[in-house]
């Protein structure tokens, strides 16, 4: 693991001393395809449509991206597909989210590693939040830990993901952070997506809510819940600005469920430089800037290696809290 | 009134020549998917959005397009179950108990008006239920916790036997297999993988679809295959079509039940964790608890049995939009997909959709009365053509079947363990109906038997291991008191009615061989 790690620096410090600007243009990918590795309507369905549609608009890809959703093992089936069946495929670009990451640090892709495929970059990211029912006595972050930690079964948090899955660890992280030395005790209640647990937050069966900002942001402008901290290293812009960090409340914890896109591990550098620029380009279009303003993203500009270097590191991370809670050995 | 102005806001939006057309396109589209075994109204829906992004279609007219495809799968699904006793998609299985009986009989041509008009009836009243009650519906999703959620899917497992009616114990075995297979995948609450067996295919449980078409579908070939030489052959051939449109005395004897199948099925689909599937599963099995409670109709092509669970989909297909609009929450597997349009369309569904995009939303409604009436429109001229599915000889219309079933599943998950799954499934369904096994609970034990599952064990979890968390609000033990009276009722009645029951023949499940 050590070594892996080190290796990977030491390739991502290679590649990154590389100029950006000289990668090569001169591939154009024929059939573009981004598979979405879950049925219509997810989020990596979400990432897949609209980052088609805007590279098309953009100008950046001549033909309309096919997006092909390939649902199953929470991204394990088009893992496994990739890897296995179209390793040397250069037009194809697969959505990943931390989602992703999770299941790769905790084994759940049987048989498959992230150094399996190649990292192109991210188009955003979506902070975790953390918050309650807009009546809720609980004022901020430390005020709901210090109850869980006296008495975790008084609250319930609930949220869209599995047990182990991204939406639990964040809150995981938080607790982690606060000195609550038993994490398992934290009671965490999965439901099927954020809208419904945000859903049972507003029906008061359950205290908390943990989940994505572009998840909870509905609910906030219309006054149903209250944002107790963003998950991010620093405020948000813009009209995000009012929520307060974990940070700033003295809880050092920061999740970000980030969005981007891998590609075959055999695809040719050529076409690799070509995504990644292509990305890149699309990212600082003002137009991207406008989508991600009002779905909530929050920056998160990592192209090529850096990207690379990203994941491994989050994958690390996610491995350390999941062998804490006992979900991997 | 202000709702009635900005309803007329909305149809001046949606009566443009380009919207008219496209709601067209879109209800046409709809309902040849929705027959098609294996494509329902989400995938319909997901294969038409690169469609409206490559014509450069504004948020309306997209959303007209789409929604259009989804009324028109819900009304097309019911084509096949009763024509071929394949359903279309998962909330047209209910509609195969009673609509192919009533082809059998000669009554198909019938049997597609009514559900026609059923559907009519049902999308209709939702729609309006959708424009006047959207903002109080919320609230009644509000109430449903995790405890009373697990009561309402006992409640229809209890009125299971409404169903099947000769052998309840068959139906109970039925849906205990069901639940089994529901619980295949990785379990939510735990993170664990149960019964996967290391297959990552498997690790988000069986795809309803696959099941439905392997059970139903292949397992109507498979049947006609060993039957070649023999009288099904013959049987098929001599089938009558008999008058197109249901009699007035047809409709006079289903009125009540389609309107009281739409306020049920609506109910079902406002709810987020219910859907359609549920929404005319109960229409069904209440409609005939209430009309037909000794069983000597229903299952046998009851035109009743046509009506309610047609007009209870469509209606769900209205309320599962509600929470969709209004909560941002989708209602069921379509209305996740039209909720990611909105959104790569820029338009944030919630509380606040209402005041911030009045015109998508308006426009969106009075597309929806638009398509409903297109497709009423379309739907009843063009029994006579459906109708003549009929008239294909089995020996060129089972290939036929077996074909679309393949294309059909492969198309939407473009795996071939799906279709190994498939094969399995036919395999399986052609030994239960060997056995008189009806393949509906089946169904409804994988359908809702997660949700069933992890409403419970949430339940638990959030009150700390009690279980009396289950009977502890008013609401959770009115749904229990209906699920045991439905449960008990029928056993007390049909012990009175048990001489008469002799009299009458198999159900649905032999029907085919």
């Amino acid at each position: 693991m050590i070594f892996k790690a080190t290796r990977l620096t030491v390739a991502a410090a290679l590649f990154g001393a590389l100029p950006l600007a000289v990668m090569a243009q001169d591939f154009t990918p024929e059939n573009p395809e981004c598979i979405a590795p879950a049925n219509p309507g997810g989020g990596w369905d979400f990432t897949c449509r609209q980052v088609g549609k805007s590279m098309q608009d953009e100008g950046l890809l001549s033909k309309t991206m096919q997006v092909v959703n390939l649902a199953g093992g929470g991204g394990g089936v088009a893992y496994a597909e990739v890897v296995n069946k179209r390793n040397d495929d250069n037009d194809l670009i697969v959505a990943a989210s931390t989602a992703t990451a999770t299941r790769l640090a905790q084994g759940a892709y049987p048989g498959n590693t992230m150094d399996q495929v190649r990292w192109l970059a991210s188009v955003g990211a979506d902070y975790g939040v953390i918050a309650v029912a807009a009546d809720s006595d609980i004022a901020d972050l430390p005020a709901l830990l210090e109850i869980m930690k006296t008495d975790p079964s008084a609250i319930s948090v609930a949220g869209g993901s599995a047990v182990g899955g991204w939406d639990h660890l964040k809150v995981l992280i938080a607790a982690n952070a606060y000195g609550i030395e038993d994490v398992r005790k934290v009671k965490y209640i999965a439901f099927d997506g954020g809208g419904e647990a945000v859903t049972q937050l507003l029906a008061g069966s359950v205290q908390a809510f943990t989940g994505d900002l572009s998840e909870a942001k509905g609910f906030v402008d219309s006054g149903d819940i209250k944002v107790l901290a963003v998950l991010a290293p620093d405020r948000l812009e813009g009209e995000f600005a009012s929520f307060p960090t974990a940070r700033e409340q003295g809880v050092e914890a920061i999740g970000a469920n980030w969005r981007g896109f891998y590609a075959p591990g055999g695809m040719s550098d050529a076409a690799y430089d070509a995504w990644v620029s292509k990305i890149a380009d699309l990212y600082a279009s003002d137009h991207w800037k406008e989508i991600m303003a009002t779905n909530g993203l929050a920056p998160l500009d990592l192209q090529g290696a850096e990207f690379e270097e990203f994941v491994a590191t989050s994958v690390q991370q996610i491995q350390d809290i999941s062998r804490e809670i006992g979900i991997i050995k | 009134m202000d709702t009635l102005s900005s309803l007329a806001d909305g149809f001046a939006i949606a009566l443009t020549w380009q919207n008219l057309l496209l709601a067209l396109l879109g209800c046409f589209l709809g309902t040849i998917m929705g027959a098609l075994p294996g494509l329902g109204p989400s995938n319909g829906v997901a294969i038409l959005i690169p469609l409206a992004f490559t014509l450069g279609l504004g948020a309306t007219p997209s959303l007209i397009l789409l929604t259009s495809v989804y009324y028109g799968a819900m009304y097309g699904g019911r084509i096949s179950s009763i024509l071929l006793n394949i359903p279309g998609d998962e909330p047209a299985m209910m509609t195969c108990l009673d609509g192919y009986p009533m082809a059998q009989k000669g009554m198909a041509g019938q049997a597609l008006s009514l559900s026609g008009i059923a559907s009519f009836v049902g999308a209709f009243f939702a729609t309006w239920g959708l424009i006047f009650l959207a903002p109080q519906l919320v609230k009644i999703a509000l109430l449903f916790g995790p405890a009373e959620y697990f009561a309402l899917f006992a409640l229809a497992f209890m009125t299971l036997g409404g169903v099947s009616s000769t052998n309840q114990a068959k139906s109970a075995f039925a849906a205990a297999l069901g639940l089994g297979l529901a619980m295949i995948g990785v379990d939510t609450q735990t993170g664990v993988p149960r019964f996967t067996f290391g297959e990552v295919h498997l690790y988000d449980g069986l795809d309803f679809l696959v099941a439905i078409v392997g059970l139903f579908a292949l397992s109507e070939v498979f049947i006609f295959l060993e039957n070649r030489h023999g009288e099904a052959d013959g049987k098929k051939e001599k089938m009558v079509i008999g008058r197109l449109t249901p009699p007035a005395s047809m409709l006079k004897q289903t009125t009540p039940t389609m309107l009281r199948s739409t306020v049920l099925g609506f109910l079902a689909g406002v709810l987020p964790g219910a859907g359609a599937s549920l929404g005319s599963f109960i229409s069904y099995s209440m409609e005939k608890r209430l009309v037909d409670p000794k069983g000597k109709t229903f299952g046998k092509g009851d035109p009743r049995g046509v009506a309610a669970p047609e007009a209870g989909n469509n209606a769900a297909a209205g309320g599962a939009l509600v929470p969709m609009l209004a909560l941002g929450v989708p209602g069921s597997g379509t209305t996740a997909v039209l909720l990611a349009v909105l959104l790569s369309l820029n338009i944030t569904p919630g509380p606040l959709l209402f005041s911030q995009n009045p015109d998508v939303v308006w426009g969106l409604i009075a597309a929806l009365f638009i398509a409903n009436f297109m497709l009423l429109a379309m739907n009843i001229p063009m029994v006579g053509l459906f109708t003549r599915v009929l008239m294909v000889p089995p020996r060129i219309l089972m290939p036929v079947v077996a074909m679309i079933s393949f294309v059909g599943i492969y198309g939407i998950s473009g795996s071939s363990f799906d279709l190994l799954v498939m094969v399995g499934f036919g395999l399986l369904g052609w030994v239960l109906r060997k056995f008189d096994v009806p393949l509906v609970p089946i169904i409804l034990g994988t359908l809702l038997g997660n949700s069933m599952e992890n409403n419970l064990r949430r339940a638990i979890t959030i009150d700390n291991g009690n279980w009396f968390t289950l009977v502890d609000s008013p609401l959770a033990l009115t749904l229990w008191a209906i699920a045991i009276i439905g449960f008990i009722l029928p056993l007390i009645i049909g012990r009175k009615v048990k001489s008469r029951m002799h009299e009458r023949g198999d159900d649905e499940g032999s029907t085919a061989d």
